[in-house]
């Protein structure tokens, strides 16, 4: 029951969210620019475009414009895209696939080096290893995203010549009708690499830190030192009691950063030429297509909400003493 | 165990080796190039852009194209003559096949007459033509309302689409010609030129892949690319770095800060060339007393340093101006230099009663010409020598043109690309008297009027005569220098990059319409 009490509160939730994106995505659109400008030549008269312009609403008053999104809206239909000449959504889906190997392939390098490296670090956190890994998390943190992406590209691609320097590739696996993913093959995998790592590193140091800090408190408390004196193994006093309690909030972290994470892409895909969503959504924004990019944020922030129900949900899990419903 | 894995690893390779030699036969070549966007439509009269002029020389002929000394080469058309002052008659090369099959006649050349005339983005260009008249299959007469010196010019621009697979409906019930910026369109989509590619597939954004027509008429260009990828990137570092790791084999527009990695790099093939790109500021008479004086004005020009900025922020990657028409354009005036001079421009600032200057504010892009931005805040700062105090923004072009629309600014930065490749077509559109009726002066944000300059534009555009209208469309340029109507900077270079062994110095132009169809690759 109070399962289901919360689904329905989050659904609502999720609407509300849905319609206030859509009505300020609306009212900054006029700021955006004149998506006339980006669809005819510069030798158009200004008669001409006028008269586009009538012809696809765009002088209506706002709340007439407003309107005719949200009617349709609700149907589902965002709206065409001016330069896909197709639905957004249709548009967003196809992207989708690519943004979400990238955000896999983050996720792996983020959690496969932040959790062994967060432990030892906090397990021995005088060692060698502990000082320059916290000495590189600071350097890494403050490099920003579009220099270690175009670093890495000279490194690896031009220098080296070890991993190719943009885009996806061309042996991509089909997994179902229109979803293709680089996970399945080799040359996929050698694409996926420097994207992966770059959209990793911003958050990669922020985890490390996070999980040793976290796991030398849980360390310090006293069911540890009951756990020592108890002679348990090293091995299961840290990952078995000390590391489950580490997990709690780097799992409210992490929901709140795949969010952030999402941001990030639109650097990174810019920089490899991924075709993905924030690549589209950034060249959404340089050539006007309001429509794309309403929907777009619209998408986003439906992903917010979900994330964030499922961190909820798995905060449960994890911990039994925290109740779905707050007092109930 | 471990023999079974040799065997596998050696099954493995032999499959590789064998499977290479039969997808790529010695004589099949394969290009894969970058440009910084792909075309938005392959209608190539959907949107009167750098990008759908490229398209359209790979996928469609025109009748007449411009060789690389700007004379004119037919294409599809053999020969032409004059029929009388107002008509110009057209023979057509017989045997042509488009890319459906269907035989390119007289009958497709009129039908794309019509239809250009009907696009948003052509119909301007297209205004002098009245009709045309089919004499044969393979003969067409074209005709204007007056005479008009750039009947030849305009005919690089029309690219004879296929009129049988362009008549009916699509699946949506729409007719298959329907020209429209907005939603699916059958010729946005689907695709029936002459021209030496034809398009295999195009996923919007991420690539379009192109193969050799195998009925291509041109049977003696030496063109040898059986297959092109096209890739966009949009990232200028990533694209030279997709150049350099390999992953590309030809890159256009290459940017400044790159010119000399490439020219240094051992495998690679950098062309550069002038451009025809003009870049200026304009002084907005209407908004600023203090410009209605030429003293002024002048006092502007003389203390804009245009060939320090093409040396220090665009790395000599131009050509400073004194003028519109660049060298080789009818228009241009050899004698017309740039004319820096701080001292002069201080003179006429205080002749003119402004030694104490005054303050304007001016806008600029900052993503649509090479470093505009940091053009204008030099612009800015030469300015504030002779104590005129510049209020600068710089925003995206996007949001820059309505901003251009509204005079929003005192001073701002316009380029200019003719369409015609024709000194006469900078004036209609940056200097003459603003005019909603006529269309001219559609950029002229500066509000100069100059009845004089008007007038001879304006007959320049009647006049076949070359060298009576060189003498015209050099007296405009001489007319707006003495006048500093107003500021120029540079033309904009071109430039494109290769890897060695592709030899794109034998194919690319000032107009900046690499002509594929005719590349080689060793």
């Amino acid at each position: 029951m109070a399962y289901l009490a919360f689904f329905i509160k989050r659904f609502f939730q999720a609407v509300i969210v849905m319609f206030v994106i859509s009505l300020i995505g609306f009212s900054i659109q006029d700021n955006l620019g004149d998506p006339l400008r980006e669809m005819v030549g510069v030798s158009v008269s200004e008669a001409e475009r006028e008269a586009l312009r009538d012809e696809m609403g765009l002088n209506d008053p706002f709340f007439v414009q407003y309107g005719r999104f949200l009617s349709k809206a609700v149907q589902g239909d965002l709206g065409d895209s001016y330069f896909f000449k197709r639905p957004a959504l249709d548009v967003i889906m196809d992207k989708f696939p690519a943004t979400l190997d990238l955000v896999i392939g983050a996720t792996i390098i983020i959690l496969g080096v932040s959790i062994p490296l967060g432990c030892y670090c906090a397990i021995r956190p005088r060692s060698f290893i502990a000082k320059a890994t916290m000495a590189l998390s600071i350097v890494g943190i403050s490099v920003p995203v579009f220099l270690t992406a175009i670093f890495c590209i000279y490194l690896f691609a031009v220098t080296l010549g070890w991993l190719p320097s943009f885009g996806r590739g061309e042996d991509l696996v089909e997994i179902f009708p229109g979803w293709e993913t680089g996970f399945l093959s080799l040359g996929g995998l050698r694409h996926l690499i420097l994207p992966s790592f770059a959209l990793s590193s911003i958050m990669l140091p922020l985890f490390i830190r996070l999980i040793r800090s976290e796991m030398m408190e849980v360390l310090e408390q006293d069911y540890i030192k009951f756990a020592w004196a108890k002679g348990l193994a090293p091995r299961r006093v840290w990952f078995l009691h000390a590391f489950k309690n580490t997990l709690l909030p780097v799992v409210t972290v992490g929901g709140v950063q795949i969010g952030i994470m999402l941001a990030y892409t639109i650097l990174t895909e810019t920089v490899f030429q991924w075709p993905g969503l924030g690549f589209m959504f950034i060249e959404a924004v340089n050539r006007v297509d309001t429509p794309l990019i309403i929907a777009y944020i619209i998408v986003v922030g439906l992903i917010f909400v979900a994330t964030n129900t499922i961190v909820d949900l798995l905060y449960t899990f994890i911990n039994p003493t925290v109740r779905i419903m707050g007092k109930g | 165990m471990k023999l079974r894995k040799l065997g596998m690893v050696a099954l493995v390779a032999a499959a590789t080796v064998f499977g290479m030699g039969v997808s790529a036969p010695t004589h099949a070549k394969t290009l894969k190039m970058a440009y910084d966007a792909d075309p938005v439509s392959l209608d190539p009269m959907e949107q009167l852009s750098g990008g759908t002029l490229q398209m359209s020389h790979m996928v469609f002929d025109p009748l007449i194209r411009f060789a690389k000394d700007l004379s004119y080469e037919g294409r599809l058309a053999t020969k032409w003559e004059q029929v009388n002052e107002t008509t110009m008659r057209f023979h057509l090369r017989k045997g042509v096949k488009f890319h459906s099959g269907n035989d390119f006649t007289a009958n497709d050349v009129a039908w794309t007459l019509d239809r250009l005339k009907k696009s948003a983005d052509f119909k301007g260009l297209f205004e002098p033509f009245t009709g045309s008249k089919i004499v044969d299959d393979y003969t067409i007469e074209l005709m204007t309302a007056e005479p008009y010196p750039l009947v030849l010019t305009m005919m690089t621009y029309l690219f004879p689409m296929d009129s049988k697979f362009y008549t009916g409906t699509d699946a949506n019930g729409n007719p298959k010609d329907m020209l429209k910026k907005h939603g699916d369109a059958y010729a946005s989509t689907n695709e029936s030129g002459t021209g030496p590619y034809v398009v295999v597939s195009r996923e919007q954004g991420v690539r379009v892949e192109f193969k050799r027509f195998a009925d291509y008429w041109d049977k003696e260009s030496k063109g040898n690319v059986s297959e092109i990828i096209l890739t966009p990137i949009k990232e200028a570092p990533t694209r030279v770095a997709a150049l350099l790791a390999g992953d590309i084999d030809f890159i256009a527009p290459v940017p400044p800060t790159d010119l000399k990695r490439i020219e240094d790099h051992d495998g690679s093939n950098l062309v550069t060339m002038t451009g025809t790109r003009i870049i200026t500021f304009q002084m907005n008479q209407e908004r600023v007393e203090a410009f209605k004086d030429k003293r002024v004005r002048q006092a502007i020009v003389y203390a804009v340093n245009n060939e320090g900025i093409v040396q220090k922020i665009m790395k000599g990657f131009g050509t400073a101006a004194a003028q519109q028409s660049a060298a080789g354009q009818l228009g241009h005036v050899e004698a017309l230099k740039p004319r820096y001079d701080l001292k002069k421009a201080k003179e006429l600032m205080k002749e003119a009663g402004y030694e104490k200057g005054f303050n304007i504010t001016m806008m600029a892009p900052n993503n649509r010409y090479v470093n505009d931005a940091k053009i204008a805040e030099a612009v800015a700062s030469m300015l504030s020598k002779i104590n005129i105090k510049v209020d600068l923004t710089t925003m995206p072009k996007a949001q820059y043109w309505p901003k251009f629309d509204e005079r929003a600014a005192d001073m701002m930065m316009i380029g200019w690309h003719p369409d015609t490749e024709d000194s006469a077509n900078y004036s209609e559109f940056l200097l003459m008297t603003p005019n909603k009726d006529t269309g001219k002066g559609q950029y002229n944000s500066g509000n100069y009027a100059n009845a004089e300059l008007d007038a001879l534009v304006n007959k320049a555009n009647t006049i076949t005569d070359q060298a009576e209208r060189k003498k015209l469309l050099q007296q405009v340029e001489q007319l707006a220098y003495d006048d500093a109507a107003f500021v120029p900077l540079h033309w904009q270079n071109l430039a494109w990059a290769a890897r060695k062994g592709v030899h794109i110095e034998d194919i690319v132009n000032v107009m900046n319409f690499p002509y594929m169809g005719d590349l080689v690759i060793d």
